[in-house]
């Protein structure tokens, strides 16, 4: 009888134990941390339990990139970020201590505005400009998607800030969430309809 | 979805595995250090992998040479032993791996490296060979070696620690 026998080894080692859940988690931890001190994290991020769901949080060293519901499916969400941004990428909660302080804040009602750096790396060209005009709407209060179109300087792209708004990659923190159908009902979300209207009742608490 | 996978998966895929091969080939005291410093070069590297590149090897030969970093420290360190005993400390309080972990640790480091690439790890002995050096039949011969070597001293250790297996 050889030694090599690949079922008797497995045998052998079948007493070897892979690492704990908790060896592992906390390895996990400390490798996100090296990764930061040596300024490799690209992308760092983590999940956060809120009234609509389930949300994933991430941010690059320059601010929070992304915000993106159950819905979207996270793993989905990470695939596109390590295609688009940098696949640097772990679970590593502590960048995002700020975002989900505030966005706790803001669920709580105790918090009306966000004050984070943003990297807005996702967005470009006319959908940027929307989202830059977003923030414009205030806190408890809403708009068209012909406003929002008028006051981005092209009052015929009403469809085009239909799309910025579908393809926001900041929701909540950038407030598509206002921008309605002019008939006064609440239109689409990446969260859900149910989502946004969430939001909205919250807005008007 | 085009393009490698976020780094994290990398880790959840293979980082339980890559600790069993750091732990076979060090012990239980050196292989947390290993498994970090190898996935922090890992994470720097990753985005100029190749997309179709083995990722299980890839990190297999980082480790290689990250346990070699380790125990060269280590020897700076600390005067040298014959055999580097299992320290109780970074044991297991179930003491389910003590005694092929003992047995491993006595392994010459060319045997244990083989072992613990290709039965840990899963690589063929082709890759084997690329990542300790010397031959494909070299890397065969190692590992038969040491796995006929465990087998010799596994049970004696099992008796002087007074378990039944």
């Amino acid at each position: 009888m050889t030694s090599g026998n690949p079922q008797e080894v497995s045998d052998l080692f079948a007493a070897y134990p892979d690492p704990t859940e908790a060896e592992l988690r906390r390895l996990r931890d400390r490798l996100a941390a090296s990764a930061d001190a040596q300024g490799i994290l690209d992308v760092a991020y983590r999940t956060l339990d809120t009234p609509v769901g389930t949300l994933l949080l991430a941010a690059t060293e320059t601010g929070l990139v992304r915000v993106a519901y159950e819905t979207e499916g996270h793993d989905k969400v990470l695939a596109t970020l390590a295609a688009r941004v940098s696949p640097r990428i772990l679970h590593a909660p502590k960048r995002l201590d700020a975002a989900a302080r505030e966005i706790d804040e803001y669920f709580a009602g105790l918090r009306h505005g966000f004050d984070l750096p943003l990297d807005f790396s996702l967005s470009k060209g006319f959908r940027r400009t929307v989202l830059d005009h977003l923030s414009d709407i205030a806190y408890g209060h809403t708009a068209s998607y012909a406003a929002v179109a008028a006051a981005a300087g092209h009052p015929r792209a009403v469809r085009a800030v239909g799309t910025a708004c579908a393809t926001n990659p900041l929701p909540v923190v950038v407030p598509c969430h206002r921008v309605v159908r002019s008939d006064g009902s609440v239109g689409g979300y990446a969260g859900g309809p149910a989502a946004k209207q969430a939001l909205l009742r919250l807005e008007a608490a | 979805m085009k393009g490698k996978p976020p780094f994290d998966a990398v880790v959840a895929a293979h980082g339980a595995t890559v600790h069993r091969v750091c732990r076979a080939v060090l012990g239980p005291v050196d292989a947390d250090d290993a498994w970090s410093e190898t996935f922090v070069a890992a994470l720097k590297a990753y985005p100029e992998l190749p997309d179709n590149a083995n990722i299980e090897a890839w990190l297999v030969t980082i480790a290689h040479r990250k346990a070699i970093d380790v125990t060269r420290a280590g020897a700076r360190r600390a005067v040298p032993v014959a055999q580097v005993p299992e320290r109780p400390a970074a044991q297991r309080t179930d003491g389910r791996d003590l005694d092929l972990g003992a047995a491993l640790a006595a392994l010459p480091r060319k045997q244990r490296e083989a072992v613990a690439y290709h039965y840990l790890a899963g690589l063929p002995y082709q890759e084997v060979a690329a990542v300790i050096g010397g031959t494909t039949d070299a890397a065969r011969r190692s590992a038969a070696d040491g796995i006929a070597n465990l087998r010799r001293r596994y049970p004696s250790t099992a008796v002087e620690k007074g378990t039944t297996r």
